[in-house]
């Protein structure tokens, strides 16, 4: 046998195929800046596909907003760390009882197919996000405008009488007039949110065709969109608002992988990311891999843990006391969740006007109070804290659950659920049997939208199922008066007055951790956990 | 033959049914609502629920909604996403790359494990016989995400730098090629193993020993008699493995985020978008079937004294 030689064969094989690898791989790390910003420079950032058609008033997810937001001007905008309203588009705001309030908007903005945004548009785009046969997510933003029970009946079989609004009054070409249903002090920070976002006529016509190729008001128009792909968005020349940006081209590329997303940002494959995978922020990873491309913002959004009146046992106030009391929340921020959030101490997300420390006395870590409270409550059994356990939601919760096991010696357990959809359903069912998380995050950075939807009676999202007239009444008077500063201090009464009866824990407080890649001389994240479009710089080539 | 070809095809007919009915039942038996995720930490609005269950026919029987669906499907629509989007323009633009990758894949576990099993089918034990039965033991007690994300890890900017972690959006071959050995080497070890049994066993047969008497070469009784003969089971492998492959992408293309048919049912499944999934499916049915039909006529082509009617 002479076949020795065959040996090699493998070997050949083996080594060419190294060859193409190295000759296919490679090309990286040929950018450095020279330290100065290029205008007309482009982005890429990382993506979700959106999950439902790209139109204003049927976004609200993370994935669409992205590319939706930076196409539409609103009638407000926010500002800076701390999110502060200023008029865009809207020339002036006025009211004198919180009810009816006279909109003027600024002459001369375009929409992206050149024709002038007018009162009108603003009209059309929220009468069309109320009627209910156009089964608009965000339709749930315009129920306080009066009128709204005519174009969306509570009874999901009535055909709606009208689809007009009888609050909304077209004025003139620049100026329209809202009636509430009742004084609403926040309504003016509320219209900043993207479903009130105006729709040029060419939407009216054709609906369909829109979604294909949506044309806005904002910043940026649209280019093109692959589905699974990329959605590919070019600066408007024409644009006449205060958050301008500072590159040309954007591109959102969706990924499937966190991880991977955030690995081509390291290479620079990709230049942002507004979140990082579980495993970068495990052990605090990410500080070293990052360094000084590493950006924190301040999300407006606050985690608690929803304790259902539901519950038999659960309805305890001295359990949630010791319950609270028993969370070492300063050491599970810095160990587990490893500085991506902080302790919280009150019901508002800290960073929003009215926002106050130290609201919830129970908040801090306290185990002979905890100890002693928990004796008071006479509770039996088994404690459960249960949520979706995907996408790094179970770590901390089960830490907080052993701190509690620790300091009560309670028997507590984490309850997974499979996935968001099935957690939800769960929540908004009434089906919990013990604790739930509950996250909040702000649609408009407003002190009123971490209470009303959250503790008011039957509000959108009261988990726990909390009821207290004194709160609703507190609520409402706030609701009702037009003086902003005054509002805030009665919001902060019903804090109070939550805070008392813990319907539920505050635990933590997301302070945003986002990334950069080494293309860009600077970019923030803004309290959506989104790219902050205007503070986008690419470095030149 | 033509005969036999033309029961195959009638065979497809009650495969297909079966099939798409059986996943269309389960992927929307899941129980829960499709929607309770979908509007964030609040409930979705009755409008908006109300308009998709009549849009996705949701409020009919499973039955019903079945037949509803295969009407659509045999107009040539594939349905709709809930994002709007056309399931056949998903499908249309991503099975390219899914098939570049399938191929490229089946390259490689063709090459790599066929070269294998012949040497060590061969030489029998030894050094060679050794390392290849090591490492396919390896390869096939490691899950393919295993493999995939170290293979990213160790090639990508984290580690040697030779690839990016992701793939282009219409990827060249030349990227695929890493996927592709993470996708394949679980084929790949069981192509060498099988190719290596059935070298073996046939190295003794008489129709060998006859071709050596006659002084044949011996690249000659290797190439054409032993390995003609040898290649059949691994042919079948092969054949059915390609449809396999179009499915099993999915792991593969999530991590090195490709834009192919295996992402489409991953995030068909996540979202709930029942019309993905089984638009998806069906294809892959399809695949495997017109697969599993090439290769049983390719059988004849091998070994004349197998045939058909």
């Amino acid at each position: 046998m002479r076949r020795s030689r065959r040996l090699w064969g493998p070997t050949v094989v083996m080594t060419s195929l190294a060859l193409v690898l190295a000759a296919c791989g490679g090309g990286s790390g040929s950018s450095t800046g020279s330290g100065g910003a290029d205008p007309d420079g482009a982005v890429s950032i990382y993506g979700t596909e959106p999950q439902n058609s790209l139109v204003p008033t049927n976004t609200n997810e993370l994935g669409g907003t992205k590319a939706v937001q930076p196409m539409f001007a609103t009638l407000v905008g926010f500002k800076g760390a701390d999110a502060q309203p200023f008029n865009l588009m809207a020339d002036s705001i006025t009211t004198t009882d919180s009810k009816v309030y006279d909109i003027k908007i600024k002459q001369g903005w375009k929409f992206h197919d050149g024709t002038e945004v007018k009162a009108h548009n603003f009209v059309d785009a929220w009468n069309y996000g109320a009627y209910a046969p156009n089964g608009q997510l965000n339709t749930d933003f315009y129920s306080n405008i009066q009128g709204y029970k005519d174009v969306h009946p509570a009874d999901e079989n009535a055909k709606p009488a009208t689809d007009k609004m009888s609050g909304l009054v077209t004025k003139g070409d620049y100026e329209f007039q809202v009636t509430l249903d009742a004084p609403f002090s926040v309504f003016s920070i509320k219209i900043g949110y993207t479903a009130f976002a105006p729709l040029p006529d060419s939407f009216f016509k054709d609906p369909k065709g829109f979604e294909q190729h949506p044309i806005g008001n904002g910043p940026l128009k649209f280019v093109s969109r692959t589905p699974n792909q990329d959605i590919k968005l070019t600066r408007f020349d024409d644009y006449k608002g205060d958050d301008k940006v500072h590159f040309k081209d954007l591109d959102i590329k969706i990924y499937t992988s966190q991880e991977t997303a955030y690995q081509d940002l390291l290479s620079g494959r990709v230049d942002f990311m507004e979140a990082l995978p579980p495993s970068a922020v495990a052990g605090g990873k990410y500080k070293a891999d990052l360094g000084d491309r590493l950006v924190t913002g301040h999300l407006l959004g606050i985690s608690t843990i929803a304790v259902p009146y539901y519950v038999p046992g659960y309805d305890n106030l001295e359990l949630r006391k010791a319950i609270s009391m028993a969370i070492d929340r300063a050491q599970i921020t810095k160990t587990v969740m490893n500085d991506t959030y902080v302790p919280a101490d009150g019901y508002i997300s800290q960073g929003i006007p009215g926002a106050r420390p130290g609201v919830c006395q129970f908040c801090k870590f306290d185990p002979a109070g905890a100890k002693e409270a928990f004796a008071k409550s006479g509770f039996k059994g088994k404690l459960t804290i249960a949520s979706n356990a995907d996408g790094g939601r179970k770590e901390p919760l089960v830490a907080a659950c052993n701190s509690i096991k620790n300091t009560l010696g309670v028997e507590c357990d984490f309850v997974p659920a499979t996935d968001f959809g099935q957690w939800r359903s769960i929540v908004t069912g009434k089906k919990l049997t013990g604790m739930g998380r509950s996250d909040w995050s702000a649609d408009y950075p407003s002190i009123e939208d971490f209470l009303n939807p959250i503790y008011k009676t039957g509000g959108s999202s009261n988990d726990s199922s909390y009821s207290n007239a004194a709160v609703d009444a507190a609520l409402a008077k706030a609701d009702g008066t037009a003086d902003k500063d005054a509002a805030v201090k009665l919001y902060q009464q019903a804090e109070d007055l939550i805070a008392k009866d813990l319907p539920s824990i505050p635990v933590w407080d997301e302070k945003g951790v986002a990334a950069k890649s080494k293309n860009l001389k600077s970019a923030a994240l803004d309290f959506r956990r989104m790219p902050d479009y205007p503070s986008i710089e690419v470095l030149k080539k | 033959m033509i005969r036999y070809v033309l029961r195959r095809l009638l065979q497809l007919i009650p495969v297909f049914f079966g099939t798409t009915f059986l996943i269309y039942v389960l992927v929307w038996a899941v129980p829960g609502d499709p929607f309770s995720g979908k509007c964030g930490q609040t409930a979705c609005p009755q409008a908006y629920i109300a308009q998709m269950t009549e849009k996705f026919h949701l409020g009919d029987n499973v039955f019903v909604q079945y037949f509803k669906y295969l009407g659509s499907l045999f107009t040539g629509d594939w349905g709709e996403t809930f994002n709007g989007t056309s399931v056949g323009e998903l499908i249309a633009t991503s099975y390219p790359i899914t098939l570049r990758l399938a191929v490229v894949a089946v390259v490689i576990e063709a090459v790599i494990g066929l070269t294998a099993g012949v040497l060590t089918g061969l030489r029998g034990k030894g050094f060679l016989d050794n390392l290849v039965l090591v490492s396919t033991t390896f390869l096939i007690s490691l899950p393919v995400f295993v493999t995939a994300i170290v293979l990213q890890l160790a090639l990508g900017s984290n580690g040697l730098g030779l690839i990016e972690a992701s793939v282009s959006d219409n990827p060249s071959v030349g990227e695929l090629i890493v996927p592709g050995i993470a996708l394949g080497s679980l084929s790949m070890a069981y192509v060498a193993r099988l190719s290596r049994t059935s070298i073996a066993e046939n190295r003794r047969a008489d129709y060998v020993r006859t071709a050596i008497a006659k002084g044949q070469p011996n690249s000659r009784v290797v190439g054409v008699h032993l390995l003609r003969n040898s290649v059949i089971p691994v042919l079948t492998f092969l054949g059915t493995d390609l449809g396999a492959l179009m499915g099993g992408a999915i792991v593969t293309e999530g991590v090195f985020n490709i834009n192919g048919l295996g992402g489409l049912i991953f995030r068909g499944i996540q979202n709930r978008e029942s019309a993905t999934v089984v638009g998806v499916v069906v294809l892959l049915v399809v695949v495997y079937l017109l697969m599993s039909l090439i290769v049983d006529l390719l059988y004849a082509v091998l070994d004349p004294r197998i045939r058909y009617d």
